[in-house]
Order: C-alpha cells, then sequence, then structure tokens
C-alpha cells in the first residue's frame, strides 16, 4: 500500500539510467546506477544527459535494491558490487545512504564515483560515507583556476572531500582525465603527486584517456562541444603522465 | 593386451565398446596454464598457405569445383590431396580438395539445382537413375506429406525442414575407428545381430537387422577406403598420429556419404591427448609434432564442404557445416576433463588464424580450472571463434562423455541420436490466433478455421485462449510431418556408417525448435501491458498494430515479461510431448535460430509488439535487437529464465560487446569475461556465442571484404567467415545489440 502521509514518505532516487555489466567502475562487475543531475559542466563530459536536475525515473530504495540483488551471481563470482554513478551521486547522498546501508546488509560491495562536489561535515554525506566501502573520486584538476575552467566550479569543495576521506580512512581511487592541450602538462601532473602524496587512503590512480563517445549526445542536447578538434592523447603523453605517478609511488 | 594398446590401463573397454571408460582410466587431467604450447611449424604454415589460396578463390566462385557424376560414397573417390608431401593428416571428400561430391539420395532436384547454380551440369545418366531407378528421401516424404503439412509447409509457418537434403546432426563416435578399428567393430556388431536373431521377425526387428548389416558393409568400404591412402585401419591405431589420422577417416567416410545440415565432429579432443601423452612419453614425437599434428587435423576440418543451393545459403548462412567439436567439461567424478590437448585444439585459432569450423564449443563449468577458462576467454577476446555450453547443467541429464551437434544438441556420444525437426515459427502462430487460422500475408485458411479476434483492440486473456489452441494444431501437425520425414530418410537415406558408430540400442529425440520467442514474448507483453490497436485490411485480415503506451520487453530481467517467454516456451513443449513419435522418439525442444531469424522475420506480418512486417526476428533466444537496455547482464538474465527442462536441445544466446565494454586493459577483460561466464551459467544459462569486436570493424569488413578473409564471427549456434554471409544477415548482425556501454 502507498502511503499518502508524505511528510513521513521517504524520498525516492532519481535514476538517469542503469548499466548492469560496468566493468570501469570499482573492482569486478559491477551494477551502476546513473543518478541524474550534477552541478558541474566538464567540457569533456560523456554523459552530459545526466545534467539536468528535471527528468530521470523515480526509484525507492527497496526497488533499486531489489534489483541489485537479481545480479548476485555476476557480483558474488566477480567480487564486484554496486557503484553509484551520475551526475553527481552526491547530490542524492541522503536517498544513497539508505540505498547502502540496505546492500551492505546483504554483503554488497559499495562504491560512489563522485566529483567530491560537496563539502564534508553535512549530516546526509556523512551517513553516506559511513556505508561507502569505495570512493571513485575524479580530480578534474588541481589548480583552481584550471579547475574551473574544466569543470565552471570551486575547487575547494573536492580538495576538502578528499581529505575528509583520507582523514577518515575510506579507500579511494583516484581518476584523472587527460585531455591534450587542457589537462595533459607534466607540472600540472607532479603538482597533482605531490598533493595526492600527503593523503594515506588511495589504492589506485587511473588516468583516464579523453574520448569523444559522447559527442554526439552533446549535439543531440543542443550544447555546444568545444573539444570536438582534441584528439585523444597519444600513448606517448599517456606513458609518460603514468611514468611521473610512478616515480611519486602512487599506485597507477 | 593388443599390441597397439601397449601402456594404457585395462578395462571393460578392451572387450566391449567403452570409449568412455578407456578415457576414464587413461587420461590425465590438466591444470597447468598454456605455456607449453608450441608455435606454427614451417610445415604447418606452408601447407595452410596453399589452402588459402584455394579458399580465397573458392570465395570468389562460391563452388570451387563440384562432381557431376558420381554420387559421393564412402569408395567413391581416389584419394585426394592438397599437397602429399607437407600434410601430415590426409582424406579428402572427393579426389580434389573443395571439389563438392553430390549426395542424390537425399533428393535428386536440389543436387541439381544447386549444381545449375554453379554453373556445373549433373551427368544425364546419373539424373535417370535418380529419377527412374532409385527413388530420394525427397521422393518418399512428399509420397506420405498430408495437404495440411503441404500448406503449413507453404505459408512458413514450419520451415527448413530436412525433406529434401540430409538430416544431419547425428555424431558417430569417431573415437572408436582409432581405438578398436574397424575389425573389431565388425565383430562387436556381428554380435548385436546374433541378439537379433528372436522368434518374430517384425518391422521393427527387421529393420533393425538391416541397420546394422548396412553399417557392417559401411565399415568394410572405411577401411576400403584408408586403405587407398595407405592406411589400414581394420587395427587399432598405434600412436597419436595414427589415432588422430582414424578418427578423422571415421569422421570423413561420414562427411563422404552424408551431407546432413550439420556434420558434427563430437568429443574427440580429451580422447587423443590420451594418445600424445604416451607419445611424448615414450619420447617419439615433441610437443611441436603434437601441435602439428592438431594443426593438420583441423585444417581438414575447415576443408568440408558440401554442395547446397543458394536459398539453402538464406537459411543457414555463410556455407556451414557444423564440425562441431566439445572441448573441456568435467567428469562426473569432480575431475575435470581439460587436458593439454584441449589447449592445443583451441590453439589452432592461432596458428592457423580464426576460422568458422570446427565450430569450438567449450562445455563450461564453474569448476574448470582458472587456467583453461583464462585461456579460452583470451582466445575469444581475438577470435570471437569460440561457444560455451552449459556443462554443469547437461552433465545432470547426459553424464560427461556427451558431444554437442550443431550448435546446442547434446547428446550422449554414440548411445544417442537426434531426428533434426528445423523449427515452427510462432511469432506467424500467434498471428494465426488473432486471425481465426488465416496466414496474415496471403490470407489462406492454413490452419482449422475458427472465430478470428473481432474487437478493435486486443485483449490479452482471448488472445492468450486461441494461441494455446493454435499451438495445439500446429504441434500435432509439426511432430507428424517429422514422422514421415524421419521414417523416409531412414528408409533412402540411412547414415550407415554413422549409425556404424553408435550402439546396437540407442535414445533417438525428435528435436523440434521455435522460432520468434522474443517477438512473440514481446508481443503478449504489449497486449497485456500496454494497448494494441488492431490494423485491418480490406478483407478484415489483421495485418498491423498500433501499440499505446510502452511495456516491459523481453531481455530487461523483467518477470512480467520474462515469464511470458517462460511459458511459451513450456507450453509448446509440452504440447509436443503428447504426440506419438516415429521409433519412439523423445520430443525436445530448441531455441535456435541459426540465421534463419531473417527469413523467419521476412515471411512474417506485423505482429503486435511493433515489429513490421518482414522484419528479422531475433537469433535463437535473443531478445529483439535494441530492446534490451538495462545492459548486458539484464539480457543475459532474461535468457537465463529459459528453462533447459523444457528445451532439452538447447537455447541459444548471441553476445556481442565491444572490447572497452569488458574492461579497462586486456587482463582484466580475459577475467570479466570469465566471471560473465561462470555467472550467466550459474544462473542456469544454457549456450552463449561470444563475439568481441566494435561495430567499425564490421562496418569496414563490408566495405572492404578483401582485407578480412578470416574475420570470424559467432552468429546463431555456429561461426561464419563474416564475408561470406549476405548482405542482409551481414545487416542483421550490424544491427544487433552491441553493449557499449561502460
Amino acid at each position: 500500500m502507498k502511503s499518502f502521509d508524505t511528510n513521513n514518505a521517504e524520498k525516492n532516487g532519481i535514476i538517469h539510467s542503469i548499466e548492469t555489466c560496468g566493468t570501469v567502475d570499482g573492482p569486478g562487475l559491477r551494477y551502476v546506477a546513473f543518478f541524474q543531475g550534477c552541478p558541474l559542466r566538464c567540457k569533456y563530459c560523456h554523459n552530459p544527459d545526466t545534467w539536468d536536475f528535471k527528468g530521470g525515473t523515480p526509484m525507492s530504495v527497496s526497488e533499486l535494491a531489489e534489483d541489485v540483488l537479481k545480479y548476485s551471481s555476476y557480483i558474488n563470482f566477480s567480487g564486484g558490487g554496486f557503484t553509484a554513478s551520475g551526475g553527481e551521486p552526491l547530490l542524492q547522498a541522503e536517498f544513497i545512504s539508505r540505498l547502502f546501508k540496505t546492500l551492505k546488509s546483504k554483503g554488497i560491495h559499495t562504491a560512489i564515483d563522485t566529483s567530491g562536489a560537496r563539502f564534508p561535515g553535512e549530516k546526509d554525506v556523512e551517513s553516506l560515507l559511513q556505508s561507502t566501502d569505495l570512493v571513485l573520486l575524479d580530480i578534474k584538476s588541481i589548480t583552481p583556476k584550471k579547475y574551473r575552467e574544466v569543470t565552471g566550479l570551486d575547487i575547494r569543495a573536492t580538495l576538502a572531500f578528499a581529505e575528509d576521506l583520507s582523514a577518515k580512512g575510506i579507500p579511494a581511487w583516484i581518476r584523472y582525465v587527460i585531455v591534450p592541450e587542457l589537462t595533459d602538462s607534466e607540472e600540472e601532473a607532479k603538482s597533482l603527486c605531490k598533493y595526492l602524496c600527503g593523503l594515506n587512503n588511495i589504492k589506485k590512480v587511473e588516468l583516464l584517456p579523453f574520448h569523444k563517445m559522447g559527442e554526439h549526445k552533446w549535439e543531440a542536447l543542443n550544447r555546444a562541444y568545444t573539444l570536438k578538434e582534441t584528439p585523444p592523447p597519444s600513448p606517448d603523453t599517456m606513458e609518460k603522465l603514468h611514468g611521473i605517478f610512478a616515480q611519486y609511488r602512487l599506485p597507477v | 593386451m593388443r599390441s597397439e594398446w601397449e601402456g594404457f590401463i585395462d578395462g571393460r573397454w578392451s572387450g566391449e565398446v567403452d570409449v568412455r571408460g578407456f578415457i576414464q582410466r587413461n587420461y590425465a587431467p590438466y591444470e597447468g596454464d598454456e605455456g607449453f604450447l608450441s608455435d606454427v611449424s614451417e610445415k604447418t604454415k606452408a601447407l595452410w598457405e596453399k589452402v588459402l589460396i584455394l579458399m580465397r578463390e573458392e570465395n570468389e566462385k562460391v563452388v570451387l569445383d563440384a562432381e557431376d557424376k558420381i554420387p559421393s560414397g564412402i569408395t567413391s573417390h581416389a584419394p585426394g590431396y592438397v599437397a602429399q608431401e607437407l600434410e601430415e593428416i590426409v582424406g579428402l571428400q572427393t579426389d580434389k580438395p573443395f571439389k563438392r561430391g553430390i549426395m542424390p539420395n537425399g533428393g535428386l532436384r536440389v543436387v541439381k539445382r544447386a549444381l545449375e547454380s554453379y554453373g556445373f551440369e549433373l551427368d544425364k545418366k546419373t539424373e535417370k537413375i535418380f529419377a527412374e531407378y532409385r527413388k530420394t528421401h525427397n521422393d518418399g516424404v512428399f509420397d506420405a506429406y498430408t495437404e495440411e503439412v503441404l500448406k503449413a509447409r507453404r505459408s512458413g509457418i514450419i520451415t527448413g525442414l530436412p525433406d529434401a537434403y540430409g538430416r544431419g546432426r547425428i555424431i558417430g563416435d569417431y573415437r572408436r575407428v582409432a581405438l578398436y578399428g574397424t575389425d573389431l567393430l565388425i565383430a562387436f556388431r556381428k554380435q548385436d545381430l546374433k541378439t537379433l536373431e528372436v522368434p518374430d521377425m517384425l518391422s521393427d526387428v527387421i529393420r533393425d537387422r538391416e541397420e546394422l548389416s548396412e553399417g557392417i558393409r559401411a565399415l568394410k568400404e572405411l577401411a576400403a577406403m584408408a586403405a587407398t591412402y595407405g592406411f589400414d585401419v581394420s587395427r587399432p591405431a598405434a600412436n597419436a598420429k595414427e589415432a588422430i589420422q582414424w578418427t578423422y577417416f571415421g569422421y570423413l567416410a561420414a562427411a563422404k556419404e552424408q551431407d546432413g545440415a550439420a556434420m558434427s565432429l563430437g568429443r574427440v579432443t580429451t580422447f587423443l591427448d590420451i594418445y600424445i601423452e604416451r607419445d611424448l612419453e615414450r619420447g617419439i614425437i615433441t610437443e611441436s609434432q603434437a601441435q602439428e599434428y592438431m594443426d593438420h587435423f583441423c585444417m581438414k576440418l575447415r576443408m568440408i564442404r558440401f554442395l547446397r543451393t543458394p536459398d539453402y545459403n538464406e537459411l543457414f548462412s555463410g556455407d556451414p557445416t557444423w564440425v562441431t567439436e566439445s572441448i573441456g567439461g568435467m567428469g562426473t567424478d569432480g575431475r575435470t576433463l581439460v587436458t593439454k590437448n584441449s589447449f592445443r585444439m583451441l590453439h589452432t585459432l592461432r596458428t592457423l588464424g580464426p576460422a568458422p569450423e570446427p565450430n569450438m564449443t567449450v562445455l563450461w563449468s564453474v569448476n574448470l580450472p582458472i587456467n583453461f577458462k583464462h585461456f579460452c576467454t583470451a582466445t575469444s577476446i581475438e577470435t570471437s571463434s569460440i561457444q560455451y555450453e552449459n556443462d554443469d547443467l547437461m552433465r545432470r541429464y547426459w553424464g560427461d562423455d556427451y558431444s554437442i551437434a550443431c550448435c546446442v544438441s547434446a547428446m550422449k556420444t554414440g548411445k544417442q541420436m537426434q531426428f533434426f525437426g528445423a523449427r515452427a515459427n510462432l511469432a506467424k502462430a500467434l498471428l494465426y490466433a488473432i486471425n481465426g487460422g488465416r496466414d496474415e500475408i496471403s490470407g489462406e485458411q492454413i490452419a482449422p478455421e475458427f472465430a478470428p479476434i473481432s474487437s478493435e483492440y486486443l485483449n490479452y486473456d482471448e488472445v492468450m485462449r486461441k494461441f494455446e489452441q493454435i499451438l495445439e494444431w500446429l504441434s500435432r501437425l509439426y511432430v507428424n510431418a517429422l514422422n514421415i520425414i524421419h521414417y523416409m530418410h531412414d528408409k533412402y537415406c540411412f547414415e550407415r556408417l554413422q549409425m556404424a558408430l553408435h550402439d546396437k540400442e540407442i535414445v533417438r529425440t525428435l528435436a523440434c525448435g521455435i522460432a520468434g520467442l522474443s517477438v512473440v514474448a514481446d508481443s503478449l507483453s504489449a497486449i497485456k501491458h500496454s494497448r494494441v490497436k488492431i490494423i485491418r485490411n480490406e478483407q478484415g485480415l489483421a495485418v498491423d498494430y498500433q501499440v499505446e503506451g510502452e511495456y516491459p520487453c523481453f531481455g530487461n530481467h523483467d518477470d512480467s515479461v520474462d515469464e511470458i517467454a517462460r511459458d511459451v516456451q513450456k507450453t509448446f513443449m509440452q504440447k509436443l510431448e503428447k504426440h506419438k513419435t516415429y521409433r519412439n522418439a523423445i520430443a525436445t525442444l530448441s531455441v535456435l535460430t541459426i540465421t534463419s531469424n531473417v527469413v523467419y522475420g521476412k515471411k512474417t506480418g506485423s505482429t503486435p509488439d511493433g515489429r513490421k512486417a518482414g522484419e528479422a526476428f531475433a537469433p535463437g533466444a535473443n531478445p529483439m535487437h535494441g530492446r534490451d537496455k538495462k545492459g548486458a547482464l539484464a539480457s543475459l538474465c532474461s535468457v537465463a529464465k529459459l528453462p533447459y527442462e523444457y528445451a532439452k536441445d538447447g537455447i541459444s544466446y548471441t553476445f556481442s560487446i565491444i572490447p572497452k565494454a569488458l574492461g579497462k586493459d586486456k587482463e582484466e577483460r580475459i577475467k570479466n569475461l570469465a566471471f560473465i561466464i561462470d555467472a550467466y551459467f550459474y544462473d542456469n544459462g544454457h549456450h552463449i556465442n561470444v563475439n568481441v569486436f566494435d561495430r567499425e570493424t564490421l562496418m569496414d569488413a563490408m566495405e572492404h571484404p578483401e582485407l578480412y578473409p578470416q574475420l570470424t564471427i559467432r552468429v546463431s549456434g555456429y561461426a561464419v567467415n563474416f564475408v561470406k554471409l549476405t548482405k542482409e544477415q551481414q545487416l542483421d548482425v550490424l544491427n544487433r545489440t552491441f553493449h557499449e556501454k561502460f
């Protein structure tokens, strides 16, 4: 029976889409839910259709958790789990924290794929982090100016979020997207490395070469895609940057 | 013990035919990795180069050469070679490579038409013999077909019936030739014949006696054929090379007298490993030679050809022969049946490059050694040439020495055969339910007349009631048609040699099939969960449908539609079971289309799921193209819900994924693919074809076929050279769901 008492009704999550065979967002095979809505406007975003806070499909915790559990065999065999991606999942932290509690009670590994766009300390984020096994933290740039150029937002929340994770000892995989002439400089890579060396929870660093798989979505949304002429980084560039992270003894 | 058997552990197998017993006592399970494998030898390279030249020539002409006079038989042709000095394993179907034989016992018209289509002409005298003096299987069938069957056949509600060509899907236990030699096999057969000296000589016994006698004759011919190549297969094989050669001669003799749709090899890899291990231990061969023998064996299997008509090619595209070999699996005692030779067999996809044949079929168990699992998935990712079938599921029904015939049909090797039955078009059946038994395209009354649906919108309960009624009629008609076909095939086109390599007492199944399951499930889901308006033509025939609103589609792991698919499959199976069958065959069902999903779609009007008239069905048990929207695993889960118990002839699923969607790097992809197969089979999925490539590769291959002579892809239950598919088939493959999100 549906409850009509809206005050007591728990808020639904707003889901953009679901990928049941996620292989790149955390360990093993993962059920990935893309949450609708993102405050960032990254130039290279490959899911611009998840930005808008309107739209999406509402789902309750029990609905989504039940659906995830239908894939237990795949999750168990592969040591996989559930990943909340987006959009920016932190903006639905309250819902996801309830979802994670349910999933964890069933033994499902939980991860969030985030840009860390919220300051720590708020109740819903705190609660979410309590039942999060892994954070895939996307650091778009380490320099404030470049960060704003890439994302349209201020860098402070992300850094505070990263440091909070370290303080709490929550395992994190750092992701850094390499875009030619935007984020591929050696100096910037070195600054990022120095910063990461000050954290003690980094289990993995993933350097992701820029790709244009999302370009058609920008066109469909009638948004100007500024990286039309930008090629993917060369294997040489990738190797060079890889070497820098290795020099800093980061688990790249 | 005989000298050829020295070094083997004795058992019941030495006194009677018991190949499984021989394997169990003598094989060496292998849990290690592929590190021991050898590279391709110079000799193999040189020989393969010669074969490739001929294959390229054949690609241009479709049929390189054909016999126009002498019907093919075990001893009909002089020995043939590619380059005798290079060939470690010898034997061709006729006297020249890629020269296709003719087998008019199946049907004269097909032979004639096939020859003419490729610029040959059947010898007048041969034609006269089969037109006037020697009745064919095809003639027999049409003597007995009822009016009802003829109509159903014409309208396409059942098609692909083996009524004009060899039925195939019978696997001789070719290992027996190597283990025992033909003299011993004949001696055992004579004992069998003695047991049939019974008081009452009636048709069953008479037929059995005649078949056993024919088998003895065929075994003698096999020995004579081998002798023309300089080998004495009357005795057991004495070493690895002979074991492979003897096994191949057994298979070759079968392929010389039968052109069945699927001429599968069985499960020979692990059996052959026993001989190879013995020779390696004795120090008489090296690993490099062992690989060379297997390479040359596979080369011969890749050269098997049958003469087909162009319209056959539309049904089963790309000139497939289904030389299916079952590799791996687990024994009932818990030991793995993976041996070093399982690796060598799959390694031929590298030494010789990818190829559709032999149809590499890995019997997968979650308990397979991890090294072998990863070797398989790495090979899949590299070549897209392997299919996987659930050994943990099939072992429960068929033990641990079954083989796969064709694509997904399991049978106990040498102890079981099937009467191949092509498939019924269930989507068309659903339209008959709506139209009162009239065909939606021709308007002709095909099924017995009953009241068509007259409302503006379809009502689920009413449709289901009428659908049941049609399925009742269809199942009876279908079984009757198959009874006629197999009665005549036994009579006029009996597989003498293949059946001589079976036990005397065998299990027979009547292998029925269905096409269009996902179309039916989605149509019924649309009727149930949204509103479907009927559009009628002037004659009042429902010819199109308008779907109002959304409905759950098969392939998204949603029970509200997946259960419909399951119930339809189960209902049809239960109806088939009710009918009497020729030779008391046990009715079974497959959800498999091969590439006929395109032709079936062409012959079927618009369906209530929104599919337009003429559009292709999804292959096998696949969800309809583009309707599986929740990713690869959701699609797999829906298919895994179809119960094998009610489709013991197999449930085929074809999976295409781009490399990147399997993981970031090679190592991850290899592991992830193994996890996917593990979980899918753990959830009781039966079969999966794995393709790993980008859509762009296929598009490029369509434009520049000359650059992709060996590009192999898995379709429904077999693999093909992509460039050999018809344009339509190529587009169908391109339109399928590629899992490409990551």
